[in-house]
């Protein structure tokens, strides 16, 4: 169901083989796998690849919801909720929604179960995944019934039944979204994650989070200093960030429900803070020894284990998706290169040889990869390099300053910042191929440093 | 007849004898009275001249104070002054270095001097950078700037105990400017008086 056919008039012949490849891979495998109709473990399989740097974007009609009982507060209720999930589901960097204009029915008069839908009118106008919604609205209280299909196989593959206050609509319907995530990429995807920055009010730099699409904006710091380098715990309760607040930069570890905490505040600085997969640990860049070094902390802020073992700057560690291994800029080598060090075995291994100054790395969610930022000429880029091969791939290019990349938790997406829209640092998302930037945000003053949650955050 | 004569010779040499005495008694009461006014004359003139001693010690006194005052309001003056260059004066470094040039150390032997003739003083040394490089990476090689400094300055005999060190990374720039001269300003160690 996903073909580069529509696709392949742009290609030129030196990208034959790639394409035969995609071609090959994304029409054979998972049609191997819709031979089998029992139901396989997501996570086995992907409808969609979102690690494919050449991912073309799946064609998915969401026609308008159907409203059961037909009453102005129920039609309301819909109109929403079919807006959110057609934003969401653009959000992603691998879905855009069809234009309803070109669709042959109209599933809210005729029916929106299998059965009551004619998949050819579907498949004909190229749609490759159709959702329907109903709704039922009463009191206040919202039932929303929604469906998933595959067209060409004409096969429900997701169908939910959602009940809440009609204040909760947007969290039901990214709940769906996240199902058909997991259905579609073998991951939850980023509709119940949120991203932590950094935002300047009045000229001083303090923490905020906001949703995975911008929304739900709320300022968590109000210390009128500055703050800096939020990291998530794994499960949303904890934001651990820098801040001056008390003088010297020390790290602040914040439970956000329970407003407790404390300060890591050894002697010079504390900076560079990261939380560790699955348990409340985190590693963080220390400077009481008179030389800049990475710890492994409680989340009390005690030392488990000094990590980095080299004189010169050890700063900015990500931890791998399995907590095993931290990634790291280090001067050791004269110039600022990227560092992977195995945590049990002491292990080190360089991985970035270009350029001449490359730091601010990020693991990305799957392992394989590592995000960083190169600086050269003045030009501070985005770029990605595979672990194993050493390839590399500039992501972004002759667009102001870029910084600070935080993978999205499906690893389908980074979160970013750049001064590309008027000199000023602004928060941006983008495909993790490098395509697609958009702006997240528009608040004022600068935003900077943000981090994406995992999958699973706490919702408040 | 002869003895009258007698007598009116001793009379007359008595007489004589008298009017001599009182002559010559005469002649001191004269005389004391040229010492009076001749001393009368000479203490004017001690006086006078002592007056005129005063007045030139008071003058003279007056123009050392002046002078004082002039030297101490220079020397306060020159003192604000080395002051000012203290705090002014910044240490800068080459991109990406935390290294001390040779221009950095002798501005660095300079600030030791400072501090050798102002005991009293602590100071904090805030390393800063440019704004190329990423924000933790920058708090790093800020602080290693500003260690730089602080051991130079020890080196030369400041007690580690008077200076503090701080990095602000690239937080504080005191040039905005996206050019060099604007990135040289801003990759600095910069001494603040506690």
């Amino acid at each position: 169901m996903v073909s580069f056919m529509g696709n392949k008039r742009y290609c030129s012949r030196d990208m034959l083989n790639k394409i035969i490849l995609s071609i090959i891979y994304c029409f054979f495998l998972p049609g191997c796998l819709f031979l089998y109709s029992v139901p396989v473990a997501a996570k086995d399989y992907n409808y969609i690849n979102i690690s494919n740097p050449f991912l073309r974007k799946t064609p998915v009609a969401v026609p308008e919801f159907k409203a059961f009982n037909g009453h102005a507060a129920e039609v309301r209720a819909g109109k929403k909720a079919w807006d959110i999930l057609k934003d969401a589901l653009n959000f992603t960097g691998y879905l855009k929604t069809m234009n309803p204009a070109a669709f042959l029915s109209h599933p809210a008069e005729t029916g929106i179960q299998l059965g009551q839908i004619n998949f050819r009118d579907w498949t004909g106008i190229g749609a490759e995944l159709l959702i329907t919604g109903g709704v039922i609205e009463a009191h206040g209280k919202v039932k929303l019934k929604l469906r998933l299909f595959d067209t060409f196989n004409a096969k429900l593959l997701v169908g939910k039944v959602y009940t809440g206050p009609r204040s909760q609509i947007r969290k039901m319907i990214h709940l769906f979204c996240s199902e058909i995530s997991y259905q579609l990429t073998g991951k939850w995807g980023v509709f119940n994650s949120k991203i932590a920055f950094i935002s300047t009010v009045k000229g001083k730099k303090e923490v905020f989070t906001c949703d995975f699409d911008g929304q739900n904006i709320k300022q968590i710091t109000f210390h009128k200093s500055i703050s800096l380098s939020p990291s998530w715990s794994f499960d949303g309760k904890w934001l651990a960030y820098v801040s001056y607040a008390r003088g010297t930069p020390q790290i602040f570890i914040k439970n956000l429900k329970e407003k407790r905490g404390t300060i890591v505040n050894y002697k010079g600085m504390n900076i560079s803070p990261d939380w560790m997969p699955g348990q409340l640990k985190l590693a963080a860049a220390l400077s009481f020894s008179g030389d800049q070094e990475i710890y492994l902390l409680t989340i009390t802020g005690e030392i488990i284990k000094r990590i980095t073992k080299s004189w010169g700057i050890d700063v900015s560690p990500s931890f791998s998706p399995d907590g095993r291994k931290i990634v790291f800029s280090s001067k050791r080598a004269g110039t600022p290169q990227i560092y992977i060090k195995d945590i049990e075995s002491e292990r080190v291994q360089r991985l970035t040889f270009k350029g001449p100054n490359n730091t601010s790395p990020a693991f990305s969610p799957d392992g394989k990869k590592v995000a960083f930022v190169g600086i050269e000429k003045n030009n501070i880029n985005i770029f990605v390099i595979n672990i194993d091969s050493g390839m590399q791939v500039q992501l972004t290019m002759n667009e102001g300053d870029n910084e600070d990349p935080s993978w999205s938790p499906d690893g389908s997406m980074l979160v970013f910042t750049s001064t590309r829209e008027g000199g000023i640092s602004r928060i941006f998302v983008m495909n993790a191929s490098g395509s697609d930037p958009r702006r997240l945000l528009k608040l004022k003053g600068k935003q900077t440093q943000p981090a994406w949650s995992m999958s699973k955050t706490m919702e408040n | 007849m002869k003895n009258r004569m007698w007598i009116n010779l001793f009379m007359a040499v008595l007489v004589a004898g008298l009017f001599f005495t009182v002559s010559c008694a005469k002649k001191t009461i004269v005389s004391d009275a040229t010492t009076i006014e001749d001393q009368a004359k000479t203490d004017a003139q001690a006086k006078a001249a002592a007056q005129a001693k005063v007045d030139a010690e008071r003058i003279a006194q007056q123009k050392l104070e002046d002078q004082m005052a002039n030297e101490k309001a220079l020397k306060e003056a020159k003192a604000m002054a080395a002051k000012k260059r203290f705090e002014n004066q910044d240490i800068h470094f080459e991109y990406d270095s935390s290294e001390l040039s040779s221009m950095a150390k002798m501005l660095l032997k300079e600030k030791a001097a400072w501090l050798k003739a102002n005991l009293s003083v602590s100071v904090t040394i805030e390393g800063h950078c440019d704004e190329r490089g990423t924000t933790e990476y920058n708090l790093a090689l800020g602080e290693r700037r500003a260690s730089e400094v602080k051991a130079y300055l020890g080196d030369l005999g400041i007690s580690a105990s008077r200076l503090n060190t701080i990095s602000y990374g690239e937080e504080r720039p005191i040039d905005t400017g996206k050019t060099e001269s604007a990135y040289r300003k801003n990759r600095r160690a910069h001494f603040a008086i506690q």
